[in-house]
């Protein structure tokens, strides 16, 4: 009985993908029915703030493997394409995992996962009944159906659904500088998906199809007359995406808004949101409009320069702790940028590369403030002091975190920066690589001040020269151990991708010639004769 | 707006208005309608039973927190476009079970599941809503 209706008699073979599937292709859909499940579980038991964070955590693991199984069977059989409810492509919509989106779908549930488990320590009851797991299980489902989704205006309604759910985050303690920071949030972000759409329906006005391997196939038939056109569109998706990255000169909402909700939503924020917008800046300007790309090229290398350059001295400028790794952010966007702008496979590389490292090690600072504040009863650098007295381990986590932030060796930051100055230079772009090289060195300078203002000298401001322990003397625990596993994962991954690069090095290189090189991603979804 | 008609008439307006939004949500497969402008009904049937006697007679009517009907809705849509798996077909892919009742075929299907699905969000994310407004109002 199940199948199309018999009774009708109708040869769907011509629009239906009849084939049977492997339930291995399944796992390209898995990681958001699996979000879906578990945000609408947990909205289900929302009062019941006990048994809720463990029902997350089951979802959220069973996502980390999902997404593990789907990147181990992407590098095994190449890219998989999974089109909605069998119709065929470019009417049905097509899921498509190909490296790129695969490894970054996997780091991303891991920062969830990460999040959860410190969620269970800093969000509180009330936090809890307003939310908390469930947007941020839902999160997920937009932030993972962004990367792996193979239709244009498909990525535009995850973008939809992980930025409601963010709303939803931002706002979760209720008071007045949350709601003003989501306001300033929302409406620049509100104001780059309408600038998305609009380019969207451009796309669909001079192509007459939204599927991005389709995009890619037909661009190159295009004749001159639409160059004005899909240029018209490059810039709209260019400033929309930007917007999404925070990158200069529409980044002031970041700066406005992360530090004002629970620190664990900044540390999910800061690690996954403005990489979703860089991840979507590159599957597009990359694979789907190369022409556009290099025609923008310089335009890309001037906003990542000047991204790179206000992102750090942003940084140097604040005292505020999560304000610095704010600016930080903004900071990592413009290297990530920087590989956009260049375009070489080595340069798409290091910004893949540099947009996972970002991603564990933006949430990591962010948990690391989290737990700075728990220590030290502040945020402010200048209250803050005498943590290195207080906890060694953790000083020494932190001082690891700010070496792999900088981009010095032997942490993961260090590659991904070699990769791009390299790019850069063999591309003719000196200047490129010099504000690479010095947003590096001025970020070594900001988290060092960090270092030395809050862990390094005796107490705060205000504590006599020479006091090299806290006046309270001894060991001050972190404030709870449950906090030191979703850190201490973390920095793992940062230190095994530093000292290991060979695994991110095979990843990136793969994920760079897949966006670069269309031709598997067409094949996966049309078959070998498109 | 608590008259003494309108606090009469709202119980059975309400009634009148759940039964009339599932005839609208079963009708939607083939004609206009469907769980979406179905949930906006029921929703606001809810709504009016809240204006007439009041939220916290709603929320006693409801029995559960109506942020957990969106959640049931959600869970059953996504379930509707996982039972292709077992039949080896993408996602989403509708299955049909065609019964005869009466001499009547009915179609039973997967969208109708989801459609129910999407029925349940929008009665529960809106009625959330309209009710977190009336219970500002009243205070």
């Amino acid at each position: 009985m199940a199948g199309p209706i018999s009774s009708a008699k109708v040869d769907y073979s011509a629009a239906m993908n009849l084939a049977p599937v492997a339930a291995g292709d399944w796992l390209v859909v898995a990681p958001v029915l699996i979000s879906l499940v578990g945000g609408a579980v947990c909205l289900m038991t929302r009062k019941n703030t006990q048994a809720q964070p463990k029902l997350a955590m089951i979802f959220l693991a069973l996502l980390v493997a999902a997404n593990l199984g789907l990147l181990v069977r992407v590098l095994d059989k190449g890219v998989i394409t999974m089109v909605m409810g069998g119709w065929l492509p470019p009417f049905g919509i097509a899921f498509t995992a190909d490296a790129l989106g695969a490894t970054l779908s996997l780091v991303a549930s891991i920062v969830a996962f990460c999040a959860g488990l410190y969620g269970a320590v800093t969000v509180d009851g009330t936090g809890r009944r307003y939310g908390y797991y469930p947007f941020l299980v839902l999160l997920m489902a937009g932030v993972c159906g962004a990367f792996l989704t193979g239709d244009i205006f498909n990525l535009y309604v995850w973008f939809e659904v992980l930025l409601i759910a963010s709303f939803g985050l931002i706002i979760l303690g209720n008071d007045r500088p949350q709601l003003d920071g989501a306001v300033k949030y929302g409406v620049l972000n509100l104001i780059g998906t309408n600038l998305f759409l609009i380019g969207t329906g451009m796309i669909y006005g001079v192509f007459g199809t939204l599927n991005m391997a389709d995009i890619a196939a037909k661009i190159s038939e295009l004749d001159n007359a639409a160059s004005g056109t899909l240029l018209t569109i490059g810039v709209l998706y260019f400033l929309a995406f930007a917007m999404k990255a925070a990158a200069f000169p529409v980044n002031f909402w970041l700066p406005a808004s992360y530090h004002t909700p629970n620190i664990v939503v900044s540390a999910v924020f800061a690690g996954l949101l403005t990489k979703v917008g860089v991840y979507a800046l590159i599957r597009i300007f990359v694979l789907i409009m190369p022409e556009s790309r290099d025609y923008m090229a310089d335009l890309i290398a001037v906003v990542a320069i000047a991204t790179m350059i206000t992102g750090v001295l942003g940084a140097l400028a604040q005292t505020e702790v999560r304000r610095v790794f704010g600016y930080l952010v903004i900071a990592g966007i413009g290297s990530m940028l920087a590989g956009l702008a260049v375009g070489s496979n080595l340069a798409i590389s290091g910004a893949i590369f540099y947009a996972v490292h970002s991603i564990l090690v933006m949430t990591a600072l962010y948990m690391a403030a989290g737990v700075m504040h728990r220590m030290g009863g502040s945020y402010d650098m200048r209250e803050l002091g005498g943590l290195y007295g207080a906890n060694p381990a953790f000083a020494g986590v932190f001082l690891i975190l700010a070496f792999a932030v900088s981009g010095l060796p032997p942490f993961s930051g260090f590659w991904p920066k070699v990769m791009l100055v390299d790019a850069a230079m063999s591309d003719g772009r000196g200047w490129l690589a010099f504000a690479i090289l010095l947003s590096g060195f001025l970020t070594t300078l900001a988290v060092g001040r960090v270092w030395i203002y809050a862990f390094w000298r005796g107490g705060p401001e205000g504590t006599p020269d020479g006091t090299a322990v806290a006046a309270s003397g001894g060991t001050i625990s972190i404030g709870s151990s449950a906090l030191w596993l979703p850190i201490g994962i973390l920095t793992a991954m940062i230190v095994y991708f530093g000292l290991q690069p060979e695994v991110m090095f095979d990843l990136s290189a793969r994920g760079a010639l897949g966006v670069i090189e269309p031709l598997g991603y067409v094949r996966s979804v049309f078959g070998d004769a498109p | 707006m608590r008259t003494l008609i309108f606090r009469t008439i709202a119980p059975y307006l309400s009634a009148l208005m759940v039964l009339y939004s599932i005839f609208v949500l079963l009708r939607g497969h083939n004609e206009p309608g469907g769980g979406f402008i179905g949930g906006l009904i029921a929703a606001s049937a809810l709504a009016i039973f809240g204006i007439a006697c009041g939220v916290a007679a709603v929320r006693r009517a409801l029995k559960v927190h109506p942020m957990s009907l969106a959640g049931f809705g959600l869970f059953i849509g996504t379930l509707a476009g996982v039972y292709s798996l077992f039949t080896k077909q993408p996602f989403m892919t509708s299955q049909w079970w065609p019964v005869t009742i009466f001499d009547v075929e009915i179609k039973l299907s997967t969208p109708l599941i989801f459609d129910i699905g999407v029925y349940f969000v929008v009665v529960g994310a809106i009625a959330s809503i309209a009710l977190a407004l009336e219970e500002r109002e009243s205070d």
